[in-house]
């Protein structure tokens, strides 16, 4: 349940932010996670429902993006995605060398507030 | 309403913690390796066997990642190595900053290999970069074909998969060539050895692989 922890810092991080910004309360906070990345996106939304209880995220909601698995081949350079069966195999060309170039993002894209607490601004 | 962009990496401390305990394992020409498994695969005895096995040829230190007790660092010390332990206190996994201060009482000692064993879990440690050179997977056969697959992550980022208690294969329904099959194409790279903690089978191999990587690791430094 790693889950927890990585909400914990999403929101530790968001309100250093939005203290730094000005922001008093925080309507949403957009993440993207890759499929290749061992937090679940259903975990992660039950962690912060569970975590934030202050002012300022009283009304945020979490949005998760999630990224495909996507390769590219060393021999050949092509790019294709893998699916749940897990197979690092070009199949273009058979070639067991392939780089992992999505699936692994964990990180915060933005958050939106407001500046009052009323919402006004 | 106001938009702050962020691209922050939600893991981007223990990042920056795992950089720095990569560049004091290199200063100190000590190989470092991340332990994972299963609760119950048999990283501890595993650790034990490989330390009668490596004790008197190179100077080992063991970290202990443990959820709430001590009972593993007990059972290493008793093979007279330096053991630190960890105690997460519920928390699934270790991270980098755990790692560096648990390194900071190791480091007294001029070691060669330092084991970090892992807290017990398949999900969570592979997350999180400790700094160590590399990553060694712990999977028992009792615990049946499908952890490949289920868990593709710890397998694709392990340089080394040791298939325990082997000596119980004839009791189960595990097939090894299924395993490797499934290995190979999450990981093609990664190198299996075959042991048994119980008996001691295999743990010679993976003992003289573990000597050619401190010596590697140390001659490419000097």
């Amino acid at each position: 349940m790693h889950e927890l922890s990585i909400i914990q810092s999403v929101v530790d991080t968001v309100r250093d932010s939005a203290q730094e910004n000005g922001i008093k309360r925080v309507n949403k906070v957009k993440l993207v996670i890759g499929k290749m990345t061992m937090a679940l996106p259903d975990s992660l939304q039950f962690a912060f429902e569970a975590i934030v209880i202050d002012e300022m995220f009283e009304n945020a909601v979490l949005e998760i993006e999630e990224r495909e698995i996507t390769c590219e081949c060393s021999s050949c350079q092509h790019c294709f995605q893998v699916d749940d069966a897990y197979r690092f195999i070009c199949p273009n060309c058979g070639h067991d060398r392939v780089d992992i170039i999505g699936g692994r993002e964990l990180y915060i894209d933005y958050f939106e507030g407001d500046e009052d607490i009323d919402g006004t601004s | 309403m106001v938009q702050v962009n962020m691209q922050s990496h939600i893991l981007g401390a223990n990042e920056l913690l795992a950089r720095k305990n990569r560049s004091l394992f290199g200063g100190n020409k000590v190989l470092a390796l991340n332990l994972m498994s299963s609760p119950g695969s048999g990283k501890t005895t595993i650790l034990e066997r490989t330390i009668e096995t490596l004790g008197d040829k190179i100077k080992i230190g063991v970290i202990e990642g443990d959820l709430y007790t001590d009972q593993d660092a007990q059972r290493i010390e008793k093979k007279g190595v330096r053991v630190v332990q960890i105690n997460t206190e519920g928390t699934c996994h270790l991270d980098a900053g755990m790692v560096g201060k648990a390194y900071e009482t190791l480091s007294t000692a001029e070691l060669d290999l330092v084991f970090i064993e892992n807290v017990g879990n398949l999900v969570c440690p592979a997350e999180f970069d400790l700094g160590e050179d590399f990553r060694v997977v712990v999977i028992s056969i009792t615990e049946g074909n499908d952890k490949v697959l289920k868990y593709p992550l710890i397998f694709r980022e392990a340089k080394v998969v040791l298939v325990n208690k082997i000596d119980l294969i004839d009791y189960t329904d595990f097939s090894m060539d299924r395993f490797i099959n499934d290995l190979r194409q999450v990981n093609p790279s990664a190198q299996v050895f075959e042991v048994s903690g119980r008996t001691g089978e295999g743990i010679n191999n993976w003992s003289d692989f573990l000597l050619r990587e401190v010596r590697t690791k140390q001659s490419n430094l000097t």
